[in-house]
C-alpha cells in the first residue's frame, strides 16, 4: 500500500466501505478486461471478476451497508453485462466505440451542464427549498446566454446574461417557496413551464425558422499544450473553460458547505428552521440566497449548454437534464463529491449513447434513452437510503 | 317570502337584519355561496391574470394589440361558433321528431364550425390528461408523466389498430382502447410502484419515463425501426390503422378530423373520476392518503397500496387518451409527433385550474383546447398573429396559470378581504 492510500482509507467510516469499493473496482475491471485496449476475447474473467464483486457486495450488504453493498452488486452485474455484450461484437468495432480518451473527453462535456445544476440544487435543497425548477433554470441560462452572447457580441456577457436570467427564475420560484409558502413542486413546475413558453416565445419572434446564427462568440476551450497528445492530453487537453470551473466548483461547494458558517447556516435552515431563527439566522434571507444562487449555477450549466458545447439554441434544449441533475442530486446523497460522481455516471451513459450508433442506426434512437433509464435505476435504488435534509419542501412560517 | 295569513312575516318598518333564526340562515347561505363562489372565482382570477400577464408580453415584444390577438386565437378556436344563434331544427335519435335548437349542428363545413371541431378533439384529450394528473394529486401525488402514459397508449394503439384487419369495428376499438389503458397504467404504475416500495419521487421517475417512452416511440416508427411504415421505408411513421378502428365520426367532415365519438368517453371519464373518488372504499382511501398519509396509516389505509393505485389509475386516463387520439384523428404516430407533444404537460395546467375536480377540469380542458386550437398554424390567421409564436403564448399562458395556481394564497388574501369589507358594510 503506497503512503497516499493510507491516510484516504483512515477517512473511510468502516472497514466494511473500504470492501465495497474493492467490490465496486472489481466490477469495473470485469467490463474493462473485454474492452480495448485489452479485448480479451473470452467472458469467462469477466464472470469470475463479477462474481467477486457481486459476492463482497452481498456480503458488505447483509452486514449493514447495504447503499455500499448494492453499489458493488451493481458494479458487479453491469461489468458482466458489459463484457459479455463486448465478447459478442467484433473487434473493430469495439475499437472504434470505446476510444477511452474520446469516450472520457466527451463524459466531462456531458457531465458539466449536470454538475452545476446538481451544485446549485444542493443550495436549494439544503437550505429546505425543493428545486424541481432546475430543467426550466438551465433553459434560461441557455437561452438568454446565446442571445446576450449574440447580442453584445461576447460569450461572458452572454454567460453573465444567462446567470442572471437563470437567478430571476429561481427568485420567483423562492418568492413562491418562501413568502408565498406555495407547494414547491408546484411552483417549481410553474418556472419550468415559464422557461419552456418564454424561451420559445423570444426564440421564435428573435431568430423565427432559421435559428441562432452561427457566427456566436462561444466559450473558449482552455490549450493546455504541456500535456502533450497522450491519453491525459487527449482527455484533459482542449477543454472548455466551463468544465474546468465545474471541476474547480465541487471542492469549492464543500468547503463552503461544511467548513463555513455560511454552509452551516444553509444546513440549519433545511434541517431545522425554527431552531435556526431561534439562534438569530434570517431564515428567509437564507433560503432566498440558496435559492437565487441555485438558479444562476444551474443557468451557467444552460449557458455551457448553448455557448460552449453546442454552439447553437433549439426549443426546450435542456431535455430533462435538470432532472437528471436532481437525481444526481439525490444519488449523491446531497453531497457535492457524490452528486459530482453521479453526474459523471450520467455523463458517460450519454457519451456512450452518443458513439454506440456504430453497432446499429436505428437502435441508437434507443440508446438515447439510456441516460434516462439509468437515472431511473439510480433513484430506485438508492432513494429510502438516502437522507434529505429534514425540512425540505416544507415552507417555514415565521411566529 | 310569501305573506301567507297567519305566518309570522316580519312587520313592516323593521329591518330584517335584526335578530332572530331567519337572519342567520340568510347569513350562513350568503357565506356558503361566497366559499363556493371562491371554488369557482379563484380560478377565474387566477385564468384572467393568466391572459393579461400574457397579453402583456405580446404588447411588448411585437407591439401587437393583445386584444386583436386574443380575438383571433377565439375566432381560431370555433368559439363564435356558439354566437350564432339562430332557429334550427335537430332530429331526435330513433324517431322522425324534430325539436328546436339554438345552435346549427347540421352546420358541417362553416369554418367556425371545423375550428370548433378541432377545439373539442382538443378538449376531449385534455380531459383525460387533465384526470390523469388530477386523479394522482388527490392522492396527494403528482403525477409529470402524463406525457409518457399517454406516448405509449397511443404506441399500443396504433399497433393493435394497424394489425387485425378485418375485425368487428367495436371489438376492434374496444381492443385497442384496452390495451392502451393498460399500458399507459403499467407505465405510471412502474413510478407508483417505485414510490411504494423504495420511496423514489414520482416527479423524477414519471419525468425519467417520460423521455424513456419518447425515446422507444421514436425507435418504433423511426427509419429501421420494428414498426416503421412497411410502405413507406423513408419517412419516419407508423402504419395507418385499418377502418374497422377508426372511431365513428360525430360531427363533421370525416376526411377533415371532424368530432370523433372519443367525446363520449371523455364525458364517461369525468363521471367515473367523480364517482370513483367519492362514492367508492377505493376513492376514499385514495383521498384519505391524499389529505394526510399518516393519519390514513393509523386509520388502517394502506398507505403503499394507494400510492401504486393512484397513479396506475392515473396512467390508464392517460393511456386512453393516447388511444383515442390515434383511432380518433391521427390515425398514425409520426416520430415527429412523439417528441414535440405537449398535451400530457397542458393536462397539469388543466388538473392545477380545474382544482382536480371533475367539472373544474372539464372547463379548464375546454379552455386549453380553445387556446391549442386557437393558436395553431392550422387555425390563427397569420395576418394578426405569427401562428410558430402564438402557441408559445399559450405554453406561456400554461406556465402562468400553474405559477398562479401555486400562488393562491394571494387570490385566497384578496378574495377573504374583499368578503370581509363586503359583509362589514
Amino acid at each position: 500500500m503506497t503512503s497516499m492510500a493510507l491516510p484516504v482509507a483512515a477517512r473511510m467510516p468502516n472497514a466494511l466501505r473500504r470492501v465495497a469499493w474493492v467490490g465496486i473496482v472489481v466490477g469495473i475491471v470485469a467490463a474493462w478486461l473485454a474492452l480495448p485496449p485489452l479485448t480479451i476475447r473470452s467472458w469467462v474473467p469477466s464472470l469470475v471478476l463479477a462474481l467477486i464483486a457481486v459476492m463482497l457486495g452481498i456480503g458488505i450488504a447483509i452486514r449493514g451497508e447495504r447503499r455500499f453493498g448494492g453499489f458493488a452488486i451493481a458494479a458487479g452485474l453491469f461489468g458482466f453485462g458489459i463484457a459479455f455484450l463486448a465478447t459478442l461484437s467484433t473487434v473493430g468495432k469495439l475499437e472504434s466505440v470505446v476510444v477511452w480518451s474520446a469516450l472520457l473527453a466527451a463524459m466531462l462535456r456531458f457531465a458539466t451542464p449536470l454538475a452545476f445544476a446538481a451544485l446549485g440544487g444542493m443550495f436549494s435543497e439544503r437550505s429546505g427549498v425543493v428545486n424541481i425548477g432546475l430543467e426550466g433554470m438551465m433553459l434560461m441560462g441557455a437561452f438568454f446566454g446565446i442571445m446576450a452572447a449574440d447580442k453584445l457580441d461576447s460569450w461572458w456577457l452572454g454567460l453573465l446574461a444567462g446567470i442572471l436570467a437563470g437567478g430571476a427564475a429561481a427568485f420567483v420560484h423562492a418568492v413562491w417557496a418562501i413568502h408565498l409558502q406555495a407547494d414547491q413542486i408546484v411552483s417549481g413546475t410553474a418556472v419550468n413551464f415559464l422557461a419552456v413558453g418564454l424561451t420559445g416565445y423570444l426564440f421564435i419572434d428573435i431568430y423565427g425558422s432559421e435559428g441562432t446564427p452561427t457566427d456566436i462568440p462561444s466559450i473558449p476551450n482552455v490549450h493546455l499544450g504541456f500535456l502533450g497528445d497522450g491519453f491525459v492530453g487527449d482527455i484533459f487537453g482542449s477543454l472548455n473553460l466551463m468544465i474546468w470551473i465545474a471541476i474547480v466548483l465541487v471542492p469549492l461547494t464543500w468547503a463552503i458547505m461544511f467548513k463555513t458558517p455560511i454552509g452551516l447556516r444553509i444546513r440549519a435552515c433545511g434541517e431545522h428552521p425554527r431552531a435556526a431563527d431561534t439562534v438569530g439566522i434570517s431564515v428567509y434571507g437564507v433560503r432566498y440566497g440558496a435559492v437565487t444562487l441555485s438558479g444562476m449555477l444551474a443557468a451557467a450549466g444552460g449557458a455551457y449548454l448553448s455557448i460552449g458545447f453546442v454552439n447553437s439554441f433549439n426549443e426546450n434544449m435542456t431535455a430533462g437534464r435538470g432532472f437528471i441533475a436532481l437525481a444526481a442530486l439525490i444519488f449523491g446523497n446531497w453531497r457535492p463529491f457524490g452528486a459530482a460522481a453521479a453526474c459523471l455516471l450520467f455523463g458517460f451513459s450519454s457519451a456512450l449513447a452518443q458513439r454506440l450508433p456504430e453497432y446499429s442506426q436505428s437502435a441508437s434512437v434507443l440508446f438515447q434513452a439510456l441516460p434516462y433509464v439509468l437515472t431511473l435505476i439510480a433513484v430506485a435504488g438508492v432513494i429510502g437510503r438516502s437522507i434529505p435534509p429534514a425540512a425540505v419542501g416544507r415552507p417555514y412560517k415565521k411566529q | 317570502m310569501s305573506t301567507d295569513a297567519g305566518g309570522a312575516a316580519p312587520p313592516p318598518g323593521v329591518d330584517p337584519s335584526g335578530l332572530g333564526p331567519e337572519l342567520q340562515t340568510s347569513w350562513i347561505e350568503r357565506y356558503g355561496v361566497a366559499q363556493r363562489a371562491e371554488g369557482i372565482l379563484a380560478p377565474l382570477l387566477t385564468t384572467v391574470l393568466a391572459f393579461l400577464v400574457g397579453g402583456l408580453v405580446v404588447l411588448v415584444t411585437t407591439g401587437k394589440n393583445p386584444l386583436t390577438t386574443y380575438r383571433a386565437i377565439f375566432d381560431g378556436a370555433g368559439l363564435s361558433w356558439f354566437f350564432q344563434i339562430g332557429n334550427h331544427e335537430i332530429g331526435l335519435p330513433w324517431s322522425d321528431a324534430k325539436v328546436w335548437f339554438p345552435w346549427n349542428v347540421n352546420d358541417f363545413e362553416s369554418v367556425a364550425a371545423v375550428n370548433l371541431q378541432q377545439t373539442l378533439i382538443v378538449t376531449t384529450t385534455l380531459v383525460f390528461t387533465g384526470l390523469a394528473v388530477a386523479f394522482a394529486f388527490r392522492c396527494g401525488l403528482f403525477n409529470i408523466g402524463g406525457q409518457g402514459q399517454y406516448i405509449v397508449g397511443a404506441i399500443w394503439a396504433v399497433w393493435i389498430g394497424s394489425s387485425f384487419e378485418g375485425m368487428n369495428p367495436l371489438l376492434h376499438i374496444t381492443l385497442a382502447i384496452v390495451v392502451a389503458t393498460l399500458a399507459g397504467a403499467v407505465w405510471a404504475g412502474i413510478a407508483g410502484f417505485l414510490k411504494a416500495t423504495v420511496g423514489a419521487h414520482e416527479v423524477i421517475s414519471t419525468i425519467m419515463l417520460n423521455w424513456i417512452a419518447i425515446w422507444i416511440g421514436s425507435f418504433l416508427f423511426g427509419l429501421g425501426g420494428p414498426l416503421q411504415n412497411d410502405a413507406q421505408s423513408s419517412v419516419p411513421i407508423s402504419n395507418d390503422i385499418v377502418e374497422s378502428a377508426k372511431l365513428p365520426i360525430l360531427w363533421g367532415d370525416p376526411l377533415l378530423q371532424g368530432l370523433h365519438t372519443g367525446i363520449f368517453l371523455a364525458i364517461v371519464a369525468l363521471v367515473v373520476y367523480w364517482a370513483l373518488l367519492n362514492r367508492t372504499t377505493l376513492g376514499y382511501g385514495v383521498r384519505a392518503v391524499g389529505f394526510n398519509p399518516e393519519a390514513a396509516r393509523y386509520g388502517g389505509i394502506g398507505v403503499r397500496r394507494n400510492y401504486f393505485l393512484a397513479m396506475a389509475i392515473s396512467g390508464a386516463f392517460a393511456g386512453i387518451a393516447g388511444a383515442i387520439d390515434v383511432l380518433g384523428w391521427q390515425f398514425r404516430l409520426a416520430t415527429g409527433d412523439i417528441q414535440t407533444s405537449q398535451v400530457g404537460f397542458i393536462g397539469i395546467a388543466v388538473a392545477l385550474l380545474g382544482r382536480n375536480t371533475a367539472v373544474g377540469v372539464l372547463l379548464a380542458a375546454l379552455l386549453f383546447g380553445s387556446l391549442v386550437t386557437g393558436t395553431s398554424t392550422r387555425n390563427l390567421d397569420p395576418e394578426i398573429f405569427q401562428p410558430e409564436l402564438a402557441f408559445n403564448l399559450t405554453l406561456l399562458i400554461q406556465g402562468l396559470v400553474v405559477l398562479f395556481v401555486g400562488a393562491d394564497l394571494i387570490v385566497l388574501w384578496l378574495l377573504r378581504r374583499l368578503r370581509r369589507s363586503g359583509l362589514s358594510a
